[in-house]
């Protein structure tokens, strides 16, 4: 059944696909980065691809997290390395000088619009209105004893969502939310959480005193079963809300906006999370989403200036446009003039 | 079967069919022991049951995809062509004319009464991005077309599609359901005069990833799938089939080998990321292989199934009975002959049983090409071992993760065609052996 050279003729063949060692001229866009850009980004490369049929092909978007995109982004110039990424924050400065010790010296900035991070509830539950220092005090690992302004801190002591305030429901404090790994999540601590922590004067003074303490206070989630890691799937969140009328979800506008038959927002710092709010800014925990391009690689791969134009066309990126149907909440009407003439004349960052 | 307790009084008390208390109680504990299996069994099967059944409930509606029947009159002037004896527009009129407006007029053609701007907008809302490029394809491929009406099918957005399909609660409040209360009447109102109807979803099989639920396909997985399995397969098994051969027959059994024999064995229990870290490390930036490439993701994958590949090829060898060897070698023949015309061929169906089942685990994978950038959104269908391409799982868990409703259902159908393939190459498996395999 099987002769002598068989298996060697296999190994021929082995060897054969391993040989023409590819690192030749490419000529699609590499795109990496943040997942939360991802939804936006694939939609755009669709568009692009579909626009440019047979020019172009379509670009090849990665979701590696806002943090492992930069890394790779910086890593180099050449057809091996990516020519945009996608990020659910600003670049560091640390990162851009690491890109620029790898010689990538001009890079382009595109703020694109913003993400809103929602606290929903299931329908069957009232609608939950809730401060920032509330969140605070009902997520945070320590906090002031007695809730108080002065307290020392204490171990997150709260059970009930009354325990915080007796106008809230008596209801178990339960929020599903996304782990450590994920960008919503250091969103959600940077803006949240650090926004009600900072809201008690004497926490907000430890900033200049002693920073890391203040990081770990203001950002730290509890780890009591209160705050319940559930993964990075929203979907999975919107799931278990449903069969749990009690708890909280953390997560991303997009997710709010296809599922408002079965999940509401609360309301935070008495602002509903619509797309107008999160668009003009009033609700607080909004966040602002990039992406940016390596200059060096215009002209060697091409289309990237077309990507560009395209991403940044109001038929993609205005209130009308296919993005803002994928739940992208866009820039008002100024900046996203000025946004585009920037990026599409390849402004590079200056920091 | 011995029991410690004996009271020795009992067994001398007579023949074992009487029944005694010592008696009852074996015969008791062993039914016990059958209930126990019997319940094992019956759990495993319910799981397996309620996990095909809500994978197949809820995959089962994306087999289908909701179109709309339409009338479009093809315009001759969109095209450029004001003269009546030109011959066809050039290629770049074709593609580039604005098809996306001739659908749109032609439903809003059929509501008269909608004039109101962002009503228009909603209305045609309930059609797919996908209508003007099939209407694209329909005119590049037969330009005599225009100047004349055709009927098409195109499809409708993912939003009416799952209306049709029943998951949006037409009860709701308007302001939370994905379609407002002008869009349903619009849609049973073309529902009533008999243009929209439900087909199957050919374009789920033929065509690659799409942000739009309604134009996604699996097929660019599949293939995805079908190259990296094959430079898997090509790596894996000529090197796993040589490496059991030699252990098996030729190597001297020292220390080294003990060493190499307990290091594949460990090989096979690391977790599959680490490979990817490996693959990342070795094939992309030491060697420079491209990113998202099957054959990067065949070549770590080959290495996490060569582990298996070995111990199912020694394990056969092993079944070999030594008297077929010393046969062989009693009449003349050499080793290298012993082992290649007598032992190989009958260890072959457990080879290649264990081979299929190492390429089936590699088919399921989705860790180790995380690593290497295989988990990425890619449209273009891949051609060739170099192209940038994704495969069935991470496709599924992509679409697990887009907040459109749609991608649900997608999610589950992909999953099922997943599964088919793997029930596939396990019964191939089966087949193999029960077909050839010799017992001794």
């Amino acid at each position: 059944m099987f002769k002598k050279a068989g298996s060697f003729v296999g190994l021929a063949a082995a060897m054969a696909i391993l040989a023409p060692v590819a690192a030749d001229a490419r000529d699609q866009i590499r795109i990496v980065g943040s997942s939360t850009v991802f939804p936006f980004s694939t939609a755009v490369a669709e568009n692009y691809g579909k626009v440019y049929k047979g020019k172009f092909k379509t670009p090849v978007v990665e979701s590696t997290g806002a943090g492992g995109g930069l890394k790779l982004f910086c890593a180099g110039i050449g057809t091996g390395h990516p020519d945009i990424t996608n990020s659910s924050r600003r670049i560091k400065k640390s990162e851009v000088e690491n890109c620029a010790a790898n010689g990538i010296t001009e890079i382009t900035e595109v703020k694109v619009g913003y993400d809103g991070i929602v606290i929903a509830n299931s329908k069957k539950s009232p609608e939950m209105s809730l401060t920032l220092r509330q969140i605070f005090l009902a997520l945070a690992k320590d906090v002031p004893e007695g809730n108080k302004e002065g307290g020392k801190l204490v171990p997150n002591p709260n059970k009930m969502w009354s325990d915080i305030d007796p106008s809230l429901p008596k209801v178990k404090i339960e929020v599903l939310g996304p782990p450590p790994t994920s960008g919503t999540r250091d969103a959600f601590n940077e803006l949240a959480m650090e926004g009600g922590c900072k809201s008690f004067p004497e926490l907000a003074a430890m900033k200049k005193t002693d920073t890391d303490r203040y990081k770990a206070v203001c950002r730290g989630i509890r780890e009591d079963g209160a705050y319940v890691e559930a993964g990075e799937n929203d979907n999975l969140i919107v799931q278990k809300l449903e069969a749990n009328p009690d708890a909280l979800g953390v997560f991303g506008f997009s997710f709010l906006d296809q599922n408002a038959d079965k999940i509401q927002g609360s309301i935070v710092d008495g602002v509903t999370p619509t797309f107008e709010n999160i668009s003009e800014q009033k609700y607080p925990i909004s966040r602002d989403l990039y992406f940016y391009v390596k200059n060096a690689h215009i002209g060697s791969i091409p289309g990237i200036k077309e990507f560009i134009t395209e991403f940044t066309s109001e038929k993609a990126w205005g209130p009308d446009g296919y993005l803002a149907e994928k739940g992208l909440i866009p820039l008002p009407d100024e900046a996203r003039k000025k946004q585009a003439e920037e990026a599409q004349g390849l402004k590079p960052l200056a920091m | 079967m011995t029991d410690a307790s004996i009271d020795p009084s009992s067994v001398r008390s007579g023949p074992l069919y009487k029944g005694t208390a010592q008696s009852r109680k074996r015969y008791a504990a062993e039914r016990r022991f059958r209930l126990y299996g019997l319940i094992a069994v019956i759990f495993a099967l319910t799981a397996l049951v309620v996990l095909l059944g809500s994978i197949v409930s809820r995959g089962y509606s994306a087999f289908t995809q909701t179109y709309l029947t339409l009338e479009v009159t093809l315009d001759p002037g969109e095209f450029g062509a004001p003269q009546p004896n030109q011959a066809a527009p050039d290629q770049a009129t074709l593609l580039g004319a604005n098809y996306g407006g001739i659908v749109k007029r032609a439903i809003r053609v059929q509501f008269p009464d909608v004039t109101a701007r962002r009503d228009k907008r909603s209305l045609t809302d309930l059609l797919s991005p996908g209508a003007a490029d099939q209407l694209r394809d329909l005119v590049v491929a037969d330009p005599s077309l225009i100047g004349k009406t055709v009927t098409v099918d195109v499809p409708m957005s993912d939003d009416a599609d799952m209306l049709r399909k029943g998951f949006i609660d037409r009860t709701a409040q308007a302001s939370s359901r994905r379609l407002d209360d002008k869009q349903i009447d619009w849609y049973d109102r073309l529902d009533k005069a008999g243009k929209i109807e439900s087909k199957f979803n050919i374009p789920f099989f033929t065509t690659g990833d799409s942000r739009e639920p309604e134009l996604a396909g699996i097929w660019g997985a599949v293939v995805g799938s079908f190259l990296t399995l094959i430079v898997t397969l090509v790596l894996a098994f000529p090197l796993g089939v040589s490496t059991a051969i030699y252990l098996e027959e030729f190597a001297p059994k020292n220390r080294w080998t003990d060493l190499i024999e307990v290091n594949i064995n460990n090989l096979a229990a690391v977790p599959s990321i680490v490979f990817g870290l490996l693959g990342l490390a070795v094939f992309l930036n030491v060697a420079g292989l491209p990113r998202s490439a099957p054959l990067v993701g065949g070549m770590v994958l080959a290495l996490m199934t060569l582990p298996t590949v070995i111990i199912a090829g020694r394990a056969a060898i092993q079944a070999v009975p030594p008297s077929i060897r010393e046969a062989a070698l009693g009449v003349g023949a050499s080793k290298m002959q012993t082992v290649m015309n007598h032992v190989l061929p009958l260890a072959m169906p457990g080879i290649l049983t264990g081979t299929i089942i190492g390429m089936a685990r590699a088919l399921g994978e989705t860790a180790p090409l995380l690593m290497i950038g295989m988990v990425a959104f890619i449209v273009d269908i891949p051609g060739g071992f170099n192209d940038p391409a994704t495969v069935l799982p991470v496709q599924i868990y992509l679409w697990a993760d887009s907040p459109e409703r749609a991608f649900l259902e997608k999610t589950s159908a992909a999953t099922m065609v997943l599964l088919a393939f793997l029930v596939i190459m396990n019964a191939l498996a089966v087949l193999l052996r029960k077909k050839f395999e010799r017992r001794w």
